[in-house]
């Protein structure tokens, strides 16, 4: 257990990322933070593709004169265009949450839902 | 002819920008740019065809890169269909929306971006530009949902936007260990350098999960569906339409994609679990996904949860890995889309004319709305899989398909589901020809004034009912019924492709 925690905290530190964005996804109530626990997920799994790209001793994925071994670069990219797909994804995600607000007033999940029953009568 | 691959992708992005920016100048442009966009797309996902049945399998390399380094986009024999099924559906449903709404240019901007999700995800041949994709796709689905009047369909668009980025990001975590384990992200690279890795690595198992799981939400099998039919509900309903029609269905010819271009027969073979694991998810979705529909008064939500269980037949039929199956795949996911869209439409229709939005609302229908009673008759009937529809042509390509590998569960399952299908699709067809209209003074089940967020009709004078409407409608019926006589065609264009996959 110590030992991985020495030497693949990434890994852990990844998993628990994930973990604590899916339980905010799942368990919380306010719509704000179901927001914030989706970034955390995306973020958990950036932070495993990036981890993934490490080689030992190796340079940043720049090319320079006398330098042989790089981290893969590929993974980089990846990650960089899954943040601007994160990035479109918040935003709109925060503009309904806007539009939900100025309807109901409020952002626990639980009170728009009896809000909503109420309108149906 | 491989520039019109790229283009199917490009044009519909170029239209996106060119109806925004026409927008800015003329106020009413919208429409007419997304129309003689689709009518391009349409063009472009013909020629596709044409060369894909005349010189097989096509491919594109972006940029000059090659592949495997490089994304290409592939035309094959299961892309090129689900291409035309894209542009020929875009183009009804637009013809449906210039009167049903919703009307502006904003809207039209989303509806191009949505196709060139789409179009992006039938043909890309890299794993991880078909995540892109399919997050394109998302985006542009969350915005079409909400653009209902009500924040109703805020609060069913936010649920959709939480769960399918969920989905989405477990593919990504899936593609990303499928990378690790091969080093590449190219799908024919893929499943040459899969074996290498080892099939039953848990590299490779952990890939195969979480990519089918996170398919499995976009597409919205049980049970993982739960944010499907209060999305499809409460948009407006050319949205419902588009989406039921195309989003799905295009999520599970990625999955399709995945488990037989990617993965490949010999996985199946070396780890039977998986495909057992997926027939059997599969078949679970289709009785529950019937039980739930039989249950819903809601028009729309008892088509949407028909959804469930009518993606369940098209998600065995794929994780069945036969040839037969995977042709009832393709064909029920083709005829699932018409038939669908269509019924979504025609549900839009009888709301504008009579202000019914519940099963009991559609008593004593035929004389008052008789098109429209019509066609949700033929469609209705045609997704029960009354032969010679296309319904009945699609199941039984399954359900052979099931009775061959001897899985004889789910053959059991398909024919029990064709009874489900038939409890909550005889109940409308009987209120619509057997039943008394209700009296309109009974102000309990047939109040015209729409519930909040479900009226997809701008007011302004009134909702009418205009002949594209009318036409989508029919036309959806007709070609339900005319591709039941196309199950041939289906099998001469897939030939080439599947004899590839499953080597004899």
């Amino acid at each position: 257990m110590i030992e991985l925690l020495a030497t693949r905290y990434n890994y852990v530190g990844a998993v628990l990322l994930m973990a604590a964005g899916l339980y905010l996804v799942v368990g919380d109530r306010n719509l704000v933070k179901k927001v914030i626990g989706m970034n955390l997920f995306q973020t958990g799994i950036f932070l495993f593709l990036i981890t993934a790209a490490f080689v030992s001793g190796g340079a940043p994925p720049v090319a320079e004169e006398g330098v042989e071994t790089y981290v893969s670069p590929l993974p980089h990219v990846l990650v960089l265009t899954a943040i601007v797909v994160g990035v479109s994804l918040s935003a709109v995600a925060l503009t309904l949450v806007v539009r939900i607000y100025s309807e109901y007033g409020t952002l626990r999940e639980d009170l728009i839902a009896e809000l909503e029953t109420e309108g149906d009568d | 002819m491989t520039d019109a691959i790229v283009l199917a992708v490009v044009a519909p992005l170029l239209g996106a920008l060119a109806a925004l920016a026409a927008g800015t100048r003329w106020d009413r442009s919208g429409w007419l740019v997304a129309a003689v966009t689709c009518v391009v797309e349409l063009l472009l996902a013909g020629v596709v065809l044409a060369t894909v049945l005349q010189a097989g399998r096509r491919s594109y390399e972006l940029a000059g890169f090659a592949p495997p380094a490089g994304i290409e986009l592939v035309a094959d024999g299961l892309s090129a269909p689900v291409l035309g099924l894209v542009a020929a559906v875009a183009l009804a449903v637009l013809a449906y929306a210039r009167q049903a709404g919703p009307r502006g240019n904003a809207f039209y901007t989303v509806y191009l971006l949505l196709v060139a999700g789409l179009a992006g995800i039938t043909l890309t041949g890299d794993i991880f530009n078909m995540y892109v994709f399919l997050e394109v796709t998302g985006l542009a689905a969350y915005a079409l949902v909400a653009s209902g009047d009500s924040a109703r369909s805020a609060v069913a668009s936010l649920k959709y936007l939480i769960v399918g980025t969920v989905g989405a990001s477990l593919f990504l975590l899936g593609a990303a260990y499928a990378f690790i384990a091969t080093g590449t992200l190219n799908m024919v690279d893929l499943a040459a350098r899969l074996p290498e890795a080892g099939y039953g690595s848990r590299l490779v198992l952990a890939a195969f999960a979480l990519l089918v799981v996170g398919l499995l939400v976009k597409i919205a099998l049980f049970p993982v569906h739960s944010w499907q039919p209060e999305a499809y509900a409460s948009a407006p309903d050319s949205v419902s339409a588009l989406i039921a029609a195309l989003v799905s269905t295009v999520s599970a010819y990625a999955l399709a994609r995945v488990l037989l271009t990617v993965f490949t027969v010999d996985f199946f073979a070396a780890v039977p679990a998986a495909r057992d694991a997926v027939v059997y998810a599969a078949a679970v979705s289709i009785v529950a996904g019937s039980a739930l529909a039989v249950m819903q008064s809601d028009i729309k939500r008892m088509l949407a949860y028909s959804s469930v269980s009518q993606f369940g037949m098209v998600v065995a039929g794929f994780a069945m890995v036969s040839s037969t199956a995977t042709t009832g795949g393709l064909i029920h996911l083709v005829g699932h889309a018409v038939i669908k869209g269509g019924l979504f439409a025609a549900a839009g229709i009888v709301a504008v004319r009579t202000g019914g939005r519940t099963v009991d609302d559609y008593a004593g229908l035929v004389g008052r709305a008789p098109v429209a009673a019509a066609a949700v008759g033929v469609l209705g009937l045609a997704l029960v899989g009354v032969p010679p529809s296309v319904g009945f042509v699609g199941k039984w390509y399954v359900a052979v398909g099931a009775v061959q590998e001897g899985l004889w569960p789910v053959a059991a399952v398909i024919l029990v589901s064709t009874v489900l299908t038939l409890a909550y699709v005889a109940r409308v067809i009987e209120r619509m020809y057997f039943a008394e209209p209700v009296a309109e003074t009974d102000s309990t089940g047939s109040d015209p004034a729409d519930p909040p967020g479900l009226s997809g009709v701008s007011t302004d004078g009134g909702p009418v009912v205009s002949p594209g409407m009318v036409a989508a409608v029919v036309l959806a019926a007709v070609v339900a019924v005319a591709l039941g006589f196309a199950g041939g065609a289906f099998e001469t264009l897939l030939g080439p492709t599947l004899a590839e996959v499953f080597p004899a």
